[in-house]
Protein backbone atom coordinates (compact mmCIF):
# COMPACT_ATOMS: atom_id res chain seq x y z
CA UNK A 1 0.00 0.00 0.00
CA UNK A 2 3.31 2.40 0.29
CA UNK A 3 5.04 1.58 -2.26
CA UNK A 4 1.26 2.02 -3.84
CA UNK A 5 1.48 5.80 -2.83
CA UNK A 6 4.80 6.53 -4.26
CA UNK A 7 3.67 5.38 -7.33
CA UNK A 8 0.87 7.38 -7.57
CA UNK A 9 2.26 10.54 -6.11
CA UNK A 10 4.69 9.83 -9.25
CA UNK A 11 2.03 9.55 -11.79
CA UNK A 12 1.04 12.18 -10.44
CA UNK A 13 4.14 14.43 -10.58
CA UNK A 14 4.95 12.82 -14.06
CA UNK A 15 1.61 13.93 -16.11
CA UNK A 16 1.92 17.57 -14.14
CA UNK A 17 4.83 18.19 -15.42
CA UNK A 18 4.30 16.49 -19.16
CA UNK A 19 1.14 18.85 -19.73
CA UNK A 20 3.61 21.62 -18.76
CA UNK A 21 6.95 21.06 -20.28
CA UNK A 22 5.47 19.81 -23.98
CA UNK A 23 4.43 23.20 -25.17
CA UNK A 24 7.39 25.72 -24.00
CA UNK A 25 10.07 22.67 -25.48
CA UNK A 26 8.17 21.88 -28.53
CA UNK A 27 6.79 25.21 -29.70
CA UNK A 28 9.92 27.21 -30.19
CA UNK A 29 8.94 29.34 -32.79
CA UNK A 30 6.76 31.97 -33.15
CA UNK A 31 3.07 30.99 -34.57
CA UNK A 32 2.30 32.61 -37.29
CA UNK A 33 -0.94 31.44 -38.14
CA UNK A 34 -3.75 34.34 -37.23
CA UNK A 35 -5.95 32.51 -35.76
CA UNK A 36 -3.98 30.40 -33.35
CA UNK A 37 -2.14 33.79 -32.40
CA UNK A 38 -5.35 35.45 -31.62
CA UNK A 39 -6.71 32.25 -29.65
CA UNK A 40 -3.26 31.86 -27.57
CA UNK A 41 -3.77 36.08 -26.88
CA UNK A 42 -7.16 35.61 -25.57
CA UNK A 43 -6.53 32.64 -23.51
CA UNK A 44 -5.14 33.76 -20.65
CA UNK A 45 -8.00 36.28 -20.00
CA UNK A 46 -10.38 34.03 -20.71
CA UNK A 47 -9.27 31.29 -18.31
CA UNK A 48 -8.67 33.27 -15.52
CA UNK A 49 -11.60 35.08 -15.97
CA UNK A 50 -13.72 31.46 -15.71
CA UNK A 51 -12.25 30.57 -12.82
CA UNK A 52 -12.47 33.65 -10.71
CA UNK A 53 -16.52 33.68 -11.15
CA UNK A 54 -18.37 32.24 -9.47
CA UNK A 55 -16.04 30.63 -7.96
CA UNK A 56 -14.56 33.19 -5.80
CA UNK A 57 -18.34 33.90 -4.71
CA UNK A 58 -18.30 30.09 -3.37
CA UNK A 59 -14.80 29.80 -1.41
CA UNK A 60 -15.74 32.19 1.29
CA UNK A 61 -18.36 31.16 4.07
CA UNK A 62 -21.03 33.35 2.96
CA UNK A 63 -21.59 34.17 -0.55
CA UNK A 64 -22.36 37.75 0.03
CA UNK A 65 -18.57 38.88 1.40
CA UNK A 66 -17.40 36.75 -2.05
CA UNK A 67 -19.38 39.06 -4.42
CA UNK A 68 -18.43 42.26 -2.07
CA UNK A 69 -14.69 40.81 -2.18
CA UNK A 70 -15.78 40.48 -6.12
CA UNK A 71 -16.68 44.17 -6.86
CA UNK A 72 -14.13 45.72 -4.35
CA UNK A 73 -11.83 43.86 -6.48
CA UNK A 74 -12.94 44.64 -9.98
CA UNK A 75 -12.83 48.46 -8.90
CA UNK A 76 -9.14 48.18 -7.37
CA UNK A 77 -7.69 46.39 -10.31
CA UNK A 78 -9.52 48.45 -12.58
CA UNK A 79 -7.85 51.82 -10.65
CA UNK A 80 -4.32 49.53 -11.00
CA UNK A 81 -3.60 48.50 -7.95
CA UNK A 82 -1.27 45.95 -8.48
CA UNK A 83 -1.27 42.37 -7.62
CA UNK A 84 -0.49 42.34 -4.06
CA UNK A 85 -2.85 45.57 -2.84
CA UNK A 86 -5.97 43.96 -4.69
CA UNK A 87 -5.44 40.52 -3.38
CA UNK A 88 -5.25 42.25 0.03
CA UNK A 89 -8.29 44.49 -0.73
CA UNK A 90 -10.25 41.27 -1.29
CA UNK A 91 -9.26 39.54 1.82
CA UNK A 92 -10.23 42.60 3.74
CA UNK A 93 -13.69 42.81 2.72
CA UNK A 94 -13.86 39.09 3.55
CA UNK A 95 -13.14 39.08 7.14
CA UNK A 96 -14.33 42.75 7.74
CA UNK A 97 -17.74 41.70 6.30
CA UNK A 98 -17.64 38.41 7.60
CA UNK A 99 -17.79 40.22 11.04
CA UNK A 100 -21.18 41.48 10.39
CA UNK A 101 -22.73 39.06 8.33
CA UNK A 102 -22.27 35.70 10.18
CA UNK B 1 43.12 49.20 -26.85
CA UNK B 2 40.24 48.80 -28.92
CA UNK B 3 40.33 45.29 -27.76
CA UNK B 4 39.71 47.09 -23.99
CA UNK B 5 37.20 48.86 -24.73
CA UNK B 6 35.18 46.48 -26.30
CA UNK B 7 36.00 43.92 -23.25
CA UNK B 8 34.75 46.95 -21.30
CA UNK B 9 31.38 47.39 -23.36
CA UNK B 10 30.55 43.05 -23.46
CA UNK B 11 31.01 43.63 -19.35
CA UNK B 12 29.00 46.79 -19.45
CA UNK B 13 26.26 44.87 -21.31
CA UNK B 14 26.44 41.57 -18.92
CA UNK B 15 26.54 43.97 -15.87
CA UNK B 16 23.30 45.54 -17.20
CA UNK B 17 22.28 42.15 -17.53
CA UNK B 18 22.79 41.03 -14.33
CA UNK B 19 20.80 43.98 -12.99
CA UNK B 20 18.10 43.22 -14.92
CA UNK B 21 17.57 39.70 -13.87
CA UNK B 22 18.39 40.92 -10.29
CA UNK B 23 15.45 43.26 -10.65
CA UNK B 24 12.80 40.68 -12.23
CA UNK B 25 14.12 38.09 -9.36
CA UNK B 26 13.09 40.20 -6.61
CA UNK B 27 10.17 41.75 -8.67
CA UNK B 28 8.96 38.18 -8.77
CA UNK B 29 9.73 37.32 -5.41
CA UNK B 30 7.97 40.30 -4.41
CA UNK B 31 4.73 39.59 -6.55
CA UNK B 32 4.85 35.61 -4.92
CA UNK B 33 4.18 37.10 -1.93
CA UNK B 34 0.54 37.34 -1.63
CA UNK B 35 0.73 34.74 -3.96
CA UNK B 36 2.59 32.15 -1.44
CA UNK B 37 0.02 33.96 1.50
CA UNK B 38 -3.13 32.49 -0.34
CA UNK B 39 -1.26 29.03 -1.03
CA UNK B 40 -0.69 28.58 2.43
CA UNK B 41 -4.51 28.69 3.12
CA UNK B 42 -5.66 26.73 0.12
CA UNK B 43 -2.87 23.90 0.57
CA UNK B 44 -4.04 23.53 3.67
CA UNK B 45 -7.88 22.06 2.90
CA UNK B 46 -5.93 20.38 0.38
CA UNK B 47 -3.79 19.12 2.51
CA UNK B 48 -6.96 17.77 5.01
CA UNK B 49 -8.23 16.08 1.86
CA UNK B 50 -4.69 14.57 1.64
CA UNK B 51 -5.00 13.42 5.06
CA UNK B 52 -8.38 11.40 4.97
CA UNK B 53 -7.14 9.95 1.78
CA UNK B 54 -4.69 8.24 4.19
CA UNK B 55 -1.13 10.29 3.04
CA UNK B 56 1.27 11.37 5.91
CA UNK B 57 2.60 14.97 6.12
CA UNK B 58 5.75 14.42 4.23
CA UNK B 59 3.86 12.44 1.01
CA UNK B 60 1.71 15.72 0.73
CA UNK B 61 4.76 17.89 1.33
CA UNK B 62 6.12 15.73 -1.67
CA UNK B 63 2.95 15.84 -3.48
CA UNK B 64 2.64 19.18 -3.42
CA UNK B 65 6.29 20.29 -3.84
CA UNK B 66 6.70 18.12 -7.47
CA UNK B 67 2.74 18.65 -8.93
CA UNK B 68 2.26 22.60 -7.70
CA UNK B 69 -1.56 22.07 -8.80
CA UNK B 70 -4.70 22.55 -7.05
CA UNK B 71 -7.26 21.22 -8.81
CA UNK B 72 -4.88 18.53 -10.02
CA UNK B 73 -3.79 17.51 -6.74
CA UNK B 74 -7.22 17.36 -5.42
CA UNK B 75 -8.47 15.08 -8.17
CA UNK B 76 -5.22 12.77 -7.55
CA UNK B 77 -5.86 12.34 -3.60
CA UNK B 78 -9.62 11.50 -4.89
CA UNK B 79 -8.37 8.78 -6.95
CA UNK B 80 -5.98 7.80 -4.08
CA UNK B 81 -8.91 7.52 -1.78
CA UNK B 82 -11.17 5.67 -3.61
CA UNK B 83 -7.82 3.33 -4.77
CA UNK B 84 -8.37 4.03 -8.44
CA UNK B 85 -5.79 2.49 -11.13
CA UNK B 86 -2.64 4.04 -12.32
CA UNK B 87 -4.37 4.86 -15.20
CA UNK B 88 -7.30 6.32 -13.80
CA UNK B 89 -4.93 8.73 -12.17
CA UNK B 90 -3.26 9.56 -15.37
CA UNK B 91 -6.31 10.55 -16.75
CA UNK B 92 -7.63 12.48 -14.00
CA UNK B 93 -4.59 14.33 -13.91
CA UNK B 94 -4.59 15.32 -17.01
CA UNK B 95 -7.95 16.46 -17.19
CA UNK B 96 -7.93 18.42 -14.31
CA UNK B 97 -4.71 20.23 -15.34
CA UNK B 98 -4.97 20.51 -19.18
CA UNK B 99 -5.76 24.30 -18.44
CA UNK B 100 -1.67 24.21 -18.17
CA UNK B 101 -1.46 22.78 -21.71
CA UNK B 102 -3.40 26.00 -22.77
CA UNK B 103 -0.99 28.33 -20.70
CA UNK B 104 1.88 26.49 -21.69
CA UNK B 105 1.17 27.39 -25.27
CA UNK B 106 0.55 30.38 -24.61
CA UNK B 107 3.67 31.12 -22.41
CA UNK B 108 6.21 29.48 -24.98
CA UNK B 109 4.78 32.89 -27.36
CA UNK B 110 6.25 34.98 -25.29
CA UNK B 111 9.12 33.18 -24.30
CA UNK B 112 12.57 34.59 -26.63
CA UNK B 113 13.18 31.99 -29.47
CA UNK B 114 16.47 31.88 -28.23
CA UNK B 115 15.88 30.98 -24.96
CA UNK B 116 17.82 28.57 -23.68
CA UNK B 117 16.27 25.16 -22.57
CA UNK B 118 16.93 24.87 -19.37
CA UNK B 119 14.80 27.91 -18.69
CA UNK B 120 11.96 26.37 -20.09
CA UNK B 121 12.10 23.27 -18.26
CA UNK B 122 12.21 25.24 -15.06
CA UNK B 123 9.91 27.51 -15.93
CA UNK B 124 7.84 24.86 -17.07
CA UNK B 125 8.07 23.23 -13.46
CA UNK B 126 5.89 25.85 -11.96
CA UNK B 127 3.02 26.69 -14.40
CA UNK B 128 -0.10 27.61 -12.26
CA UNK B 129 -2.93 29.64 -12.44
CA UNK B 130 -1.43 32.30 -10.44
CA UNK B 131 2.61 32.09 -11.62
CA UNK B 132 0.99 32.49 -15.13
CA UNK B 133 -1.08 35.06 -14.31
CA UNK B 134 1.64 37.22 -13.01
CA UNK B 135 4.21 35.79 -15.36
CA UNK B 136 2.19 36.67 -18.72
CA UNK B 137 1.03 40.33 -16.69
CA UNK B 138 4.64 41.37 -17.60
CA UNK B 139 4.93 43.24 -20.93
CA UNK B 140 7.86 41.80 -23.58
CA UNK B 141 9.47 38.74 -23.82
CA UNK B 142 9.71 36.87 -20.56
CA UNK B 143 12.29 36.72 -17.97
CA UNK B 144 13.21 33.72 -16.44
CA UNK B 145 14.55 35.20 -13.36
CA UNK B 146 11.03 37.09 -12.84
CA UNK B 147 9.22 33.63 -12.67
CA UNK B 148 12.12 32.03 -10.43
CA UNK B 149 11.94 35.00 -7.76
CA UNK B 150 8.06 33.89 -8.04
CA UNK B 151 8.58 30.15 -7.42
CA UNK B 152 11.05 30.81 -4.50
CA UNK B 153 7.92 32.82 -2.45
CA UNK B 154 5.10 30.72 -3.83
CA UNK B 155 6.08 26.83 -3.63
CA UNK B 156 7.07 26.48 -0.04
CA UNK B 157 3.83 27.72 0.91
CA UNK B 158 2.09 25.56 -1.32
CA UNK B 159 4.59 22.12 0.39
CA UNK B 160 4.79 23.43 3.65
CA UNK B 161 1.15 24.18 3.84
CA UNK B 162 0.10 20.54 2.59
CA UNK B 163 1.91 19.62 4.91
CA UNK B 164 1.08 21.32 7.87
CA UNK B 165 -2.94 20.66 7.06
CA UNK B 166 -2.06 16.99 7.35
CA UNK B 167 -0.81 17.45 10.49
CA UNK B 168 -3.18 20.34 12.31
CA UNK B 169 -6.09 19.26 10.17
CA UNK B 170 -8.89 22.26 10.90
CA UNK B 171 -7.21 24.05 13.29
CA UNK B 172 -6.66 27.54 11.51
CA UNK B 173 -10.14 29.62 12.62
CA UNK B 174 -12.65 29.34 9.74
CA UNK B 175 -12.71 33.25 8.96
CA UNK B 176 -9.16 33.51 8.34
CA UNK B 177 -8.80 30.56 6.02
CA UNK B 178 -12.66 32.21 4.40
CA UNK B 179 -10.59 35.47 3.98
CA UNK B 180 -7.24 34.13 2.73
CA UNK B 181 -9.45 32.22 -0.14
CA UNK B 182 -10.00 34.98 -1.89
CA UNK B 183 -6.48 36.51 -2.56
CA UNK B 184 -6.18 34.23 -5.27
CA UNK B 185 -9.00 35.24 -7.34
CA UNK B 186 -8.31 39.00 -6.23
CA UNK B 187 -4.88 38.34 -8.12
CA UNK B 188 -6.73 37.06 -10.97
CA UNK B 189 -8.68 40.03 -10.86
CA UNK B 190 -5.39 42.36 -10.75
CA UNK B 191 -4.28 40.46 -14.46
CA UNK B 192 -7.31 40.72 -16.45
CA UNK B 193 -9.41 44.09 -15.61
CA UNK B 194 -6.44 46.54 -16.63
CA UNK B 195 -6.13 44.61 -19.87
CA UNK B 196 -10.00 45.03 -20.43
CA UNK B 197 -9.25 48.87 -19.97
CA UNK B 198 -6.78 48.52 -22.49
CA UNK B 199 -8.54 46.10 -25.30
CA UNK B 200 -12.32 46.40 -25.63
CA UNK B 201 -12.52 42.81 -26.75
CA UNK B 202 -11.06 41.72 -24.09
CA UNK B 203 -13.77 43.15 -21.87
CA UNK B 204 -16.57 41.74 -23.34
CA UNK B 205 -14.87 38.33 -23.35
CA UNK B 206 -14.60 38.61 -19.63
CA UNK B 207 -18.01 39.32 -18.95
CA UNK B 208 -19.39 36.50 -21.26
CA UNK B 209 -16.56 34.46 -19.38
CA UNK B 210 -18.11 35.37 -15.92
CA UNK B 211 -21.54 35.06 -17.62
CA UNK B 212 -20.76 31.48 -18.64
CA UNK B 213 -19.09 30.27 -16.26
CA UNK B 214 -21.58 31.39 -13.74
CA UNK B 215 -24.54 29.35 -16.51
CA UNK B 216 -22.40 26.33 -16.17
CA UNK B 217 -22.56 25.77 -12.55
CA UNK B 218 -26.93 24.97 -13.66
CA UNK B 219 -27.03 23.87 -16.84
CA UNK B 220 -27.43 20.05 -16.97
CA UNK B 221 -24.66 18.08 -17.74
CA UNK B 222 -22.26 20.78 -17.50
CA UNK B 223 -22.25 21.48 -13.63
CA UNK B 224 -21.79 17.94 -13.09
CA UNK B 225 -18.28 18.09 -14.56
CA UNK B 226 -15.08 19.13 -12.57
CA UNK B 227 -14.27 22.67 -12.51
CA UNK B 228 -10.95 21.83 -14.52
CA UNK B 229 -12.73 20.58 -17.72
CA UNK B 230 -15.43 23.09 -17.50
CA UNK B 231 -12.80 26.00 -17.29
CA UNK B 232 -10.85 24.26 -20.61
CA UNK B 233 -14.04 23.82 -22.32
CA UNK B 234 -15.00 27.38 -21.99
CA UNK B 235 -11.79 28.31 -22.12
CA UNK B 236 -11.28 26.73 -25.89
CA UNK B 237 -15.08 27.85 -26.73
CA UNK B 238 -15.13 31.59 -26.10
CA UNK B 239 -11.03 31.97 -26.97
CA UNK B 240 -11.86 30.06 -30.09
CA UNK B 241 -14.97 32.16 -31.04
CA UNK B 242 -13.19 35.48 -30.25
CA UNK B 243 -10.09 34.84 -32.85
CA UNK B 244 -12.63 33.95 -35.09
CA UNK B 245 -14.84 36.83 -35.08
CA UNK B 246 -12.25 39.32 -33.59
CA UNK B 247 -8.78 38.22 -35.53
CA UNK B 248 -5.81 39.92 -34.13
CA UNK B 249 -3.39 41.88 -36.61
CA UNK B 250 0.02 40.64 -36.19
CA UNK B 251 1.19 44.22 -35.33
CA UNK B 252 -0.72 44.68 -32.59
CA UNK B 253 1.52 41.95 -30.62
CA UNK B 254 2.78 43.64 -28.03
Amino acid sequence: MNTDIYIYIFIMAAVSYAIRVLPVTLIKKQIKNQFIQSFLYYVPYVTLAVMTFPAIINATQSKISGILAFIAGTIAAWFNFGLFKVAVTCCAVVFISELFIL
Amino acid sequence: MEQEILTKRISGKRSFKIQTNNNAFKSGMKDGVPIGLGYLAVSFSLGIMAKSAGLTPFQGFLVSLLCNASAGEFAGFSVIAAAGSFLEMAMAILVANARYLLMGCALSQRMEPGLALRHRLIMAFDITDEVFAITIARPGWLNPYYTYGAMVTTMPFWAIGTALGVMAGNMLPANIVSAFSVALYGMFLAVIIPQAKKDKVVAVLIVISFALSYLGTYIPFIKDMSDGTKTIIFTILISAGAAILFPRKPQEES
